[in-house]
């Protein structure tokens, strides 16, 4: 077999199967650093070996294999230094093949997950970690996603992996007694790596579609392997969002609002795909908080027009997702939600109510609502202070924008649009 | 591998509201690790008033009043137990009766390295 198709099987192989290959060997050998080491190395192996003897049958257990034995290796260079080193050899040596069968690989993905995402570890460290590990992102590549310099992530994800080390945090899949919270876990950080791509904190671009990409792809991932009715959900609910994207900026890289998109530049396929989902969670009567979220992004998506979405169902929902996880975040926009239903006076006062709790007092979204209700209402100065305030809360170039013309569009003269029953005739 | 789990309360609160455990809830709580074979060690402490911190510095050793630090919350006792990983202390630990009123932070045991 030639060099260069030995090499491109090889490439390919890394591609598809690294990440699996990687967190079976942390399985093994009950360290990330090493694991990654004797990954490398048995890739490089396999470039030169299999020239020589040819492609295995299962390069997937061959590499696993080979990565035992240069893990071995390794141990042995620095059993010279460390006590320990020696019993750890003879476990790894006594380790038979079936030890790392096809079966257990899913099984080890999932684990590489759940540690990644374990609450013990810093809230900033399981987002960088999972990208690392799991999606196999290079820290420049993680740093460049969330703004920071490559020596912070990289700090991060050695804090972490120390953590793991010395607390002993295991490498297993949670009992159905810890499931639930420990589920939460991981699909906080798979949102959050989402809303990361979908609506970027800070800078000029909007969204950052390999961040969006990558989370879709891990909630698939966990859907296959553990489809419960809240990964049903978060991934539904992803789609949902991610299928507005081609509607959600113009040309010029103007923000436009759910309202004023363009429906038919909707991604249709994603869209169904969605709402299968929500409608397959929703029978389950299991679901939670992502499920809820997930059906009001597809009463949104099966609205033909604006005009036409039915805010009776989705208040309904807010109802039951404000219940089932309270949150000033959800009040707002339950809030704007009421007030397409019951007029915009309604949906002033509760957010002056969230408001004069204290609550987003520094959440740029609560005082854009409160400007938007206010100029409906055509209290024009109330309007424009609540938008100036929104303005001096955000760093991101777009919503500026959008929030900028939204003043300009205050000192227009106001021109009354009466509807033929306002007439009074 | 050996977790010290230590439990944190405000000494005021951990035997005054309603959540509070008694006594005899604690001394069952140990006896159950006791049974389960993971205790090493358990014990609750005085109050923080009773303290004494020491301090050896240059040869000549500094005695103060108090803790280490003074903070809204105390240590009010402490479990060293034997746990296989992180999830089994962090179940051990969740379980304890005062971590309904305060909390626990646990630390796993390190261990010397003759050599080093």
């Amino acid at each position: 077999m030639s060099a260069e198709s030995v090499r491109a099987q090889v490439e390919q192989v890394y591609r598809e199967d690294s990440r699996r290959i990687l967190a079976t060997l942390i399985r093994l050998l009950g360290d990330f650093d090493l694991a990654e080491e004797a990954l490398h190395e048995a890739f490089f192996v396999a470039v030169e070996r299999w020239q020589r003897d040819g492609v295995p049958d299962n390069p997937r257990t061959w590499l696993v294999s080979t990565g035992r034995f240069k893990a071995i290796d390794v141990l042995r260079r620095r059993a010279r230094f460390i006590a320990s080193q020696p019993m750890l050899i003879a476990q790894l040596e006594a380790l038979e093949q079936a030890d790392w069968s096809d079966e257990d690989v899913e099984d080890d993905r999932l684990r590489l997950i759940f540690t990644c995402c374990h609450p013990a570890l810093a809230a900033d460290a399981q987002v960088p970690l999972t990208l690392r590990e799991v999606c196999d992102l290079t820290t420049e590549e993680i740093a460049r996603a969330f703004l920071s310099a490559p020596a912070t992530i990289a700090q991060r994800i050695v804090r972490a992996k120390a953590k793991i080390r010395d607390a002993k945090i295991p490498y297993q899949v949670p009992t159905l007694a810890e499931l639930p919270e420990r589920l939460d876990s991981v699909l906080r950080v798979i949102y959050l790596v989402f809303n990361e791509g979908y609506s970027a904190s800070m800078g000029a671009e909007l969204t950052r579609e390999d961040l969006t990409r990558e989370a879709i792809r891990l909630a698939r991932l966990l859907m296959e392997l553990l489809p419960e009715p809240e990964v049903m959900g978060l991934l539904a609910l992803m789609l949902l969002h991610e299928s507005r994207r081609p509607a959600r900026t113009s040309a010029s890289g103007e923000l436009i609002v759910l309202d004023e998109q363009d429906r038919s530049l909707w991604d249709a396929g994603m869209i169904a795909e969605g709402c299968a989902l929500v409608e397959r969670a929703l029978t389950t009567r299991r679901f939670g908080p992502y499920c809820l979220q997930a059906a009001i992004a597809a009463s949104h998506a099966e609205a033909p027009t604006a005009a036409e979405t039915d805010w009776l169902e989705i208040v309904g929902l807010y109802d039951v997702l404000l219940r089932a996880a309270p949150s000033p975040v959800i009040e707002l926009n339950r809030a704007a939600a009421i007030s397409k239903r019951d007029g915009p006076l309604a949906g002033l006062t509760l957010i002056e109510g969230i408001l004069a709790r204290g609550d987003l007092l520094d959440y740029h979204l609560a005082h854009a609502a409160r400007a938007e209700f206010c100029r409906q209402l055509g209290r024009v100065d109330e309007a424009r202070a609540a938008y100036e305030r929104a303005l001096e809360l955000t760093q991101q170039v777009p919503e500026r924008r959008f929030i900028e013309a939204r003043i300009k569009a205050l000192d227009r003269p106001l021109t009354l649009t009466l509807s033929p029953r306002g007439r009074g005739d | 591998m050996k977790y010290l789990c230590l439990v944190y309360s405000n000494e005021h609160e951990l035997h005054s509201l309603p959540e509070s455990p008694n006594d005899a809830e604690c001394m069952a709580y140990a006896e159950a690790i006791q049974g389960s074979g993971r205790m090493v060690a358990a014990e609750a402490l005085e109050s923080v008033q009773t303290a004494t911190t020491v301090r050896m510095r240059n040869g000549k050793m500094s005695i103060t009043d108090g803790p280490f630090a003074e903070t809204k919350e105390q240590l009010a006792g402490f479990y060293l137990i034997d746990a296989k990983d992180l999830n089994e202390a962090i179940q051990v630990a969740g379980n304890i009766p005062a971590a309904r009123v305060g909390c626990v932070e646990v630390r796993p045991v390190r261990q010397l390295n003759p050599g080093a």
